[in-house]
């Protein structure tokens, strides 16, 4: 299978995690594109890692990941403590900077 | 060379087959010894009508799941509901794939493994299917759309990610010492007689990876995702029939495959002061299983008997076991063994070490749980006024 | 066609109407669900590239642990679907879209473009998969440091949710 395939399928999956960033209110579904982008990052990582003989492409992933990972633990307790103030985690009523 | 393929392929399908059936049968037994061993452990009978000994309840409770009526309720989210139980069964039954239930045979000039497939990170397939199982609890638990089950989804979410972690450092001093991935590496590494085997080199992570082993099959003490006195009947409160069934038979070939696991990490796989060596090339592999059926029947007669020994953790008890004993526990034995492993290199000084660090670990927990507990105020005047269960009995 | 271009097309496939389920669905836990889907079709795409390891601790990780995390906020927050005066219009919702489109065939033209250029690079060891043993080695020699580095970030991140749900208990009392 040629790198490109792997290359267009991850440019594919970037982009609807962009588009869901742009048109979806709900800030849940934003992280969780923000996810789906990483994972396309991840998956190019891979692709070229292979397609250049070498491991240093996933050692990258592992970073990647750790990174998601705290994000993922940061952000969802930033949301939990959102929705405990305003009752809402719609980005677009989260406009101001006094709780 | 020509027929390898076809040999290889035609003993997968038959293995899958065995194993799979094995499973089921397995399943089926379970049920029924749950049943008589809780009976004779409290000193009653226990299903003893159907068939000779009761042995063929089971099949009687199968039939009579199947000829139920099939209830969805209205209020249930439709498609998560029916595809819930499906996602706690699947994983449970893959997970087996990896493990090996014994040596070799060799038929037709050809070496069999006893094994459906010996990948090269067979442990991170296993870790990464069990984590999945989670999905169909918690699934089942929202889509029922009742407060009891969301209530036990809840629980068994937290109490999965807690334990997972104690699960995977449970592993890694294993991995330290044999430096591979693959089950049956692990399994032939540790040789015939039981003072080689991982659990006494680990004893503590072999304590640990058991009781979060537990854990994850959601068995008492940890069944507080369905404890019936709380949460009528937990995740699966709005599930009937063949669903409920499906619930049902996870929760038991988990504990099967979990006990295999365990028995392969742990407990030396098929080997049993060299009895698997007996025999011609055909009859040690059959021991070899025989072996592996034995110990793995064993260690499952070791859930039931914890079922009725210990009385269900209350949740905040069950979060301060897990982050403060298992998991400091599992931590520590992971870096004795690393430091013990390559400055010694060898096993008994890490089995030494493992065991003293672990005490340690526990009495500084122990302790600094002690002195920062504050006293109940209310106990003492309490037990001047309130009668308690000697008062009665003198 | 052979084995690996079925098992591409289709693990692509799942992965794109998994990622475009998460952004369609109204429910976030029909979302999660989706996404959970798609990571594992990009663990398959992973054992596909030979990086067994990778797509282990892409399941371990991604749908074991950070997925079950969403289910769990959701379930917690109980968040239905939105209330509709949140939800942006058609007309910004075209305009999202279109933009997404010219950033994919931006993204497609780099793709084959840089493609074409590293493709020379190794043809003949790009079939070999890679052995945990392989990654271990690079990591703990070549990248110890951005590892510890990983280290200190997860740390920072559990003080981080510490500190936030700290605050948040004593405003409570």
């Amino acid at each position: 299978m040629a790198l490109e395939y792997y290359l267009v399928l991850s440019a594919l999956l970037f982009t609807i995690g962009v588009i869901g960033v742009l048109v979806r209110r709900n800030a849940i579904i934003i992280f969780m594109c923000i996810e789906l982008m990483l994972n396309a990052a991840n998956l190019a990582f891979v692709a070229i890692s292979r397609n250049l003989g070498e491991t240093n492409g996933q050692v990258f992933v592992f970073f990647v990941m750790a990174v998601a990972a705290a994000e993922v633990a940061i952000g969802l307790a930033i949301i939990v403590s959102v929705f405990k103030h305003r009752q809402t985690i719609n980005v677009d009523e989260i406009n101001s900077l006094k709780g | 060379m020509e027929n390898f393929p076809l040999v290889l392929v035609l003993s997968s399908i038959v293995k899958i087959l065995i194993i799979v059936h094995l499973l089921l049968i397995g399943v089926m037994i379970m049920i029924w010894a749950e049943r008589r061993v809780s009976g004779w452990m409290q000193d009653r009978l226990g299903p003893n009508r159907v068939g000779p000994q009761g042995l063929l309840q089971p099949v009687a409770d199968g039939l009579k799941f199947l000829f139920k009526e099939d209830i969805i309720p209205d209020h249930v989210d439709k498609p998560l509901y029916v595809l819930a139980p499906a996602m706690l069964l699947v994983p449970a039954l893959i997970v087996v794939a990896v493990v090996p239930f014994g040596s070799s045979i060799t038929l037709f000039g050809h070496e069999i493994p006893l094994q459906i497939a010996d990948i090269n990170i067979g442990i991170l397939y296993i870790l990464a299917i069990t984590s999945l199982g989670v999905y169909g609890v918690v699934l089942g638990a929202w889509a029922s759309n009742n407060k009891y089950s969301l209530l036990g989804g809840l629980r068994s979410s937290a109490q999965m990610i807690s334990y997972e972690l104690t699960l995977g450092l449970g592993i890694i001093g294993i991995l330290m010492l044999t430096s591979s991935l693959s089950l049956r590496t692990i399994a032939i590494e540790q040789g015939s007689y039981p003072w080689q085997w991982n659990f006494l080199i680990h004893f503590p992570a072999f304590l640990a990876f058991t009781t979060a082993m537990f854990a994850e099959t959601n068995r008492l003490p940890f069944d507080l995702a369905e404890a019936e006195q709380e949460l009528v009947a937990g995740y699966h409160t709005e599930y009937s029939s063949m669903k409920f069934a499906m619930f049902f038979m996870a929760e038991y070939m988990n504990m099967i495959v979990g006990s295999a696991v365990t028995v392969t990490l742990f407990l030396g796989g098929w080997h049993f002061f060299g009895l698997e060596n007996v025999g011609g090339p055909v009859w040690s592999g059959l021991i070899s299983f025989g072996i592996f059926f034995v110990k793995t029947a064993i260690f499952l007669f070791g859930f039931i008997w914890v079922r009725w020994t210990l009385p269900r953790f209350r949740y905040d008890q069950l979060m301060n076991f897990g982050w403060k004993f298992l998991l400091p526990v599992a931590l520590t034995s992971v870096v004795v063994t690393g430091i013990l492993w390559i400055t010694t290199n060898s096993r008994l000084v890490v089995g030494i070490g493992n065991a003293i660090s672990a005490f340690i670990v526990v009495s500084i927990v122990a302790g600094l749980l002690v002195m920062t507990t504050p006293k109940p105020a209310i106990q003492e005047s309490d037990s001047q006024f309130a009668p308690t269960a000697l008062d009665a009995v003198e | 066609m052979n084995a690996e271009q079925i098992l591409f097309i289709l693990f692509g496939a799942v992965s794109l109407i998994g990622a475009i389920s998460v952004i369609s669905f109204r429910h976030p836990i029909y979302s999660a669900l989706s996404l959970v889907i798609t990571f594992f079709a990009q663990a398959g795409l992973f054992v596909l590239l030979g990086a067994h390891f990778v797509a282990a601790v892409q399941v371990i990780v991604y749908a074991g642990a950070i997925m079950v995390l969403f289910l769990f906020v959701i379930m917690l927050l109980n968040l239905g679907t939105l209330s509709a005066k949140g939800a942006i219009g058609p007309k910004l919702k075209g305009f999202a879209v279109i933009l997404g489109i010219l950033l994919a065939i931006e993204g497609i033209y780099i793709a084959v473009n840089s493609a074409s250029d590293t493709a020379v690079a190794a043809a003949e060891s790009a079939t070999g998969t890679t052995t945990t043993y392989d990654i271990g080695k690079l990591l703990f020699n070549e990248y110890l440091l951005p590892f510890e580095v990983t280290s200190l970030i997860l740390l920072a991140a559990l003080i981080g949710v510490i500190v936030l749900v700290k605050r948040e208990n004593q405003e409570g009392n």
